[in-house]
C-alpha cells in the first residue's frame, strides 16, 4: 500500500502555505478594551447608535450569559476559552458604518481585491458574462460596504448591515430578531445576542423574487477579536431569495473566536437558499492557531408551503460547531441541508443538522458528505424529529464519510425521534476510503495524484455541489482541492 | 521500444517474488502476446511496467525507447505513452466519464507541455472514438465503469487507449468477461490503433482473442521467466497442447 502510505505522510505535511488568505492587513482599528462586561456592551451599543430596546435587549442575554455553561456534549477538543481576554469590538478608523464605494478606505478595497470579492459595482456590470452578486462586507465587527443597494430597494428588497436595520426599520428587527433562535437558546448564541457586531439583514417583500445573489463576505483580520456575526433574513409570503456566505481571516497563532446567529424566517409560500463557503484559518500543521467557528443557524419554516434550503461547504476553522436546522411549522413546509465537510491537519468538525417536523405533511431532506483527512475528526451529528400533530412528516437522511489516511475518523451520530404513527423517516449512512485501486486507475490515465484526489473527492461530493448557485459552484470544487491540497504527492 | 532485462520484482508488502529474471524486448510497430498458465506473473508484469508502487524491482531495468522508467511515477510513465487496459476496470462514483476522459487528456497534455484541448475539439474527438466503438453517447454521461456491463467496462478501456494516443499498449486480459461480440468490437477498436510506432503487449490466458488481434510474436511466461518465445503458432500449438509441454521442457 505504498501508495496510500505517500498519501498519509502528504496529508501530515498539510501546511499553513495551503491556506491562501492568510495575508494581514494593516488598518488602522478601534477597539473596546479588552473583556467582556455591561460597560463593554453599553460601548458596543453606544458606537451604533442603538435605541434603547437593543440595548436592553443585549443585557438580558448577557445576565442571562453569566449563568449559562459552556456545552461540552459535541465530539470536539480545545482548551478551555477565557472569554475575557477577546476583543469583543473592532472596527476599522475611517469606517463607522457602510458607505457609498467611493467613501470605502482604499486599503479596505485591497483587501477584498486580493480575496476575489467583487465590491465595484461598475466593475461587476461591466462583466457580461458574470453574473451579479450584491455582496456585504463585513470587516472584523462592522460592515464596511453594500453593493447595489439602490437597485436592490427598485424591487422593494432591503438589503442592509444589521446595525443600519436596527436604525432604519426597527419595526421589522424588532419583530423578526430572535424569534428564531432565543437570546436564551444556548451558551454561543447567547453570548452573540450580547455582543453582536454585525451582519446582514435581508427582507425581502411579499410576492417579490430577489433579482439578485445576496452575500455576505466576513473577513475576521485584528488579533484576539472575536466575530459575533448576526444575519437576519425574511422572506415574506411567496418571496424568494438566494444568499450566500463566505468567510476567510489571517493565519494566526492564537485561536480566534467566531460565535455567529443566522436566523431565517420564511412565511407562506416563502422560499430561502442559504449557502455557504467557510473557509476560516484553519491552523497549522501542528494545529496551532485558527478558527473556533461556534455558530448557530436555524431556519423558521413558519408559513405554510414555505422552503428552507441550507447548503454548506465547510472547509476551514480549527473546530466547527454548526448545525444549521429547519423549523418545520407552517403545513406542506419543506427543509433541506447539503452540507460537504472536509477536515485536514489538525481541523475538528462536528456539523450537522435538525429537521423539526411541526406542521403537517412537512418533507426534509438530508445529504451529508463529510471527507476526513490528516489527524482530523469529521463527525456528523443530526436530528429529525415529528411531533404529535405533525402527520406524514417525511425525511430521507444520507451520510456519507470518505476517509483519506488512517489516521482521521468520521462518526455520525443521528438522533431520530417521531412521535408521531404517520412518519417515514429514512436514514442510509456509508463510509469509505479512497481505495489503493482508484488512486492507480487514475495515474496510469496521467492524472497526477493531487488532481486525482480532487477528482475522486469531487466525485463523491457531486450530489452537494449540484445544490450551490452555479457561479460559487466551481469555486467550492476548487477550494475543496485546495484543502486537500498537500494530502497527495 | 520496449527493453526488459534480467528483471526481477517482488511485492512490496511481504516480499514474495513474482517477477525472476524476466527479459523481453518489443519493437515499435509489433503486436506481442503473452500467454501463461494463473499466476505465472502475467498481471504483475502489466503492473511493473506501469509503475504501481505495490511491487519492488529488486534487479534489471525496464527501458523504453531506450530510458530507464523505473524511477518514473505512474502518471509519468502514462504521459510518456504507457497504457494500461485493466483486466478490472476501477469504479470511480460520481465522476462522469467525460470528465475523466478530458482531465485525463488534458493532464497528459500539460505534462508534456502541449496546450490543453479546447471544449469543441474535445468533443468531436470523443464523439468519433465512441462511435468506432459503438459506444452510446448515454453512457459518456454515467461516473466511469459505476453500474458498467462488462463489455461497457472494457469498451470504456479502449476508448481511452484510442483517446489517450498511447505509444505502448498494454492489454491485460481485455478478454475476460466478454461476449464474441463484444470481443469483436474490442478487438476492432484495438486493430484499428495498430501503427508502426506504437506497440501492442496483449495478455492473455486464451488463443480465443489472439484470432482477432494477430500477434507478430508470442511469449510464454512461467514463473517469472519467459520460457519461450515464438511466433503466433506458438499460442494455436497452446491452445492444442496446455502447457504442460512447455513447462515440461523449461524445467
Amino acid at each position: 500500500m505504498a501508495a496510500v502510505q505517500e498519501t498519509i505522510d502528504q496529508v501530515r505535511q498539510i501546511d499553513v502555505d495551503q491556506y491562501k488568505y492568510g495575508f494581514e492587513t494593516e488598518i488602522e482599528v478601534e477597539k473596546a478594551p479588552k473583556g467582556l462586561s455591561e460597560e463593554i456592551i453599553r460601548f458596543i451599543s453606544a458606537k451604533k447608535q442603538e435605541p434603547d430596546w437593543m440595548l436592553e435587549w443585549r443585557l438580558d442575554a448577557y445576565r442571562r450569559w453569566l449563568t449559562m455553561e459552556e456545552p461540552g456534549w459535541a465530539r470536539v477538543d480545545y482548551p478551555r476559552i477565557d472569554f475575557n481576554d477577546i476583543y469583543y469590538y473592532a472596527a476599522p478608523k475611517t469606517t463607522s458604518g457602510p458607505k457609498s464605494l467611493d467613501e470605502v478606505d482604499p486599503e479596505l478595497l485591497k483587501v477584498y481585491e486580493k480575496l476575489g470579492i467583487p465590491l465595484k459595482e461598475q466593475e461587476i456590470l461591466a462583466g457580461v458574462d458574470k453574473p451579479r452578486v450584491a455582496v456585504d462586507a463585513v470587516f472584523d465587527s462592522v460592515s464596511v460596504v453594500t453593493t447595489f443597494k439602490k437597485e436592490l430597494a427598485k424591487a422593494g428588497v432591503i438589503f442592509m448591515s444589521i446595525s443600519e436595520a436596527v436604525r432604519e426599520h426597527p419595526e421589522l428587527v424588532k419583530k423578526y430578531l430572535g424569534s428564531v433562535v432565543p437570546t436564551t437558546d444556548n451558551y454561543y448564541a447567547t453570548l452573540n445576542s450580547a455582543v453582536f457586531t454585525d451582519g446582514s439583514f435581508v427582507y425581502v417583500p411579499k410576492g417579490v423574487r430577489c433579482p439578485m445573489e445576496l452575500s455576505t463576505y466576513f473577513r475576521i483580520n485584528e488579533k484576539n477579536t472575536g466575530q459575533f456575526e448576526r444575519t437576519l433574513i425574511i422572506a415574506d409570503e411567496g418571496a424568494y431569495v438566494s444568499y450566500l456566505e463566505g468567510c476567510t481571516a489571517p493565519q494566526r497563532d492564537e485561536n480566534q473566536l467566531h460565535a455567529a446567529v443566522v436566523e431565517l424566517v420564511a412565511l407562506d409560500d416563502a422560499e430561502i437558499k442559504y449557502s455557504t463557503v467557510q473557509n476560516w484559518y484553519p491552523g497549522d500543521k501542528q494545529g496551532k492557531g485558527g478558527i473556533y467557528n461556534f455558530v448557530t443557524k436555524r431556519g423558521d419554516c413558519r408559513g405554510d408551503r414555505s422552503k428552507i434550503s441550507w447548503t454548506q461547504v465547510e472547509t476551514g476553522s480549527a473546530i466547527t460547531w454548526k448545525y444549521p436546522s429547519c423549523i418545520l411549522r407552517g403545513d406542506d413546509s419543506r427543509g433541506e441541508f447539503y452540507s460537504i465537510a472536509v477536515s485536514n491537519g489538525h481541523q475538528q468538525i462536528d456539523s450537522g443538522t435538525k429537521m423539526i417536523h411541526l406542521g403537517k405533511n412537512t418533507s426534509s431532506r438530508i445529504i451529508s458528505k463529510g471527507i476526513a483527512a490528516g489527524v482530523s475528526q469529521n463527525t456528523y451529528r443530526g436530528q429529525v424529529s415529528a411531533h404529535r400533530k405533525a402527520t406524514n412528516a417525511r425525511n430521507f437522511t444520507q451520510c456519507d464519510s470518505l476517509l483519506i489516511g488512517d489516521r482521521c475518523g468520521a462518526h455520525t451520530v443521528p438522533y431520530i425521534e417521531a412521535k408521531n404513527s404517520s412518519a417515514q423517516f429514512e436514514h442510509e449512512a456509508t463510509t469509505s476510503k479512497i481505495s489503493e485501486d482508484q488512486l492507480f486507475y487514475c495515474l496510469q490515465r496521467g492524472i497526477p495524484e493531487e488532481a486525482a484526489i480532487a477528482l475522486i473527492v469531487n466525485g463523491f461530493v457531486k450530489e452537494v455541489i449540484q445544490e450551490l448557485p452555479m457561479e460559487f459552484a466551481v469555486e467550492a470544487q476548487k477550494l475543496i482541492g485546495i484543502s486537500l491540497e498537500g494530502s497527495v504527492g | 521500444m520496449l527493453e526488459i532485462k534480467n528483471l526481477h520484482a517482488r511485492i512490496a508488502e511481504d516480499g514474495t517474488e513474482i517477477i525472476r529474471g524476466l527479459n523481453l524486448t518489443v519493437k515499435a510497430g509489433e503486436v506481442a502476446a503473452i500467454m501463461g498458465p494463473n499466476g505465472s506473473g502475467k498481471s504483475t508484469l502489466s503492473y511493473i511496467l506501469s509503475g504501481r508502487e505495490d511491487y519492488e524491482v529488486t534487479e534489471g531495468e525496464i527501458l523504453y525507447n531506450g530510458e530507464n522508467i523505473l524511477e518514473l511515477d505512474p502518471a509519468e510513465r502514462a504521459a510518456k505513452g504507457i497504457f494500461l487496459a485493466f483486466q478490472y476496470p476501477v469504479e470511480i462514483p460520481g465522476v462522469a466519464t467525460m470528465q475523466f476522459l478530458k482531465v485525463a487528456m488534458n493532464e497528459q497534455r500539460k505534462a508534456r507541455g502541449e496546450a490543453e484541448l479546447t471544449t469543441p475539439d474535445f468533443m468531436r474527438r470523443v464523439k468519433e472514438a465512441a462511435a468506432e466503438l459503438k459506444i452510446n453517447p448515454d453512457m459518456l454521461k454515467r461516473p466511469l465503469n459505476v453500474g458498467f456491463s462488462g463489455g461497457e467496462k472494457k469498451r470504456a478501456e479502449i476508448l481511452q487507449m484510442a483517446l489517450l494516443e498511447p505509444k505502448l499498449c498494454v492489454l491485460d486480459e481485455t478478454d475476460s468477461g466478454l461476449d464474441i461480440d463484444a470481443l469483436k468490437i474490442v478487438a476492432d477498436g484495438v486493430n484499428a490503433l495498430k501503427s508502426p510506432d506504437r506497440a501492442t503487449i496483449v495478455i492473455t490466458h486464451y488463443q480465443r482473442l489472439l484470432d482477432y488481434i494477430v500477434p507478430d510474436t508470442v511469449h510464454v511466461l512461467y514463473k517469472g521467466q519467459i520460457i519461450r518465445t515464438g511466433d503466433k503458432s506458438l499460442a494455436l500449438e497452446l491452445e492444442a497442447n496446455g502447457y504442460a509441454d512447455i513447462i515440461g521442457e523449461a524445467a
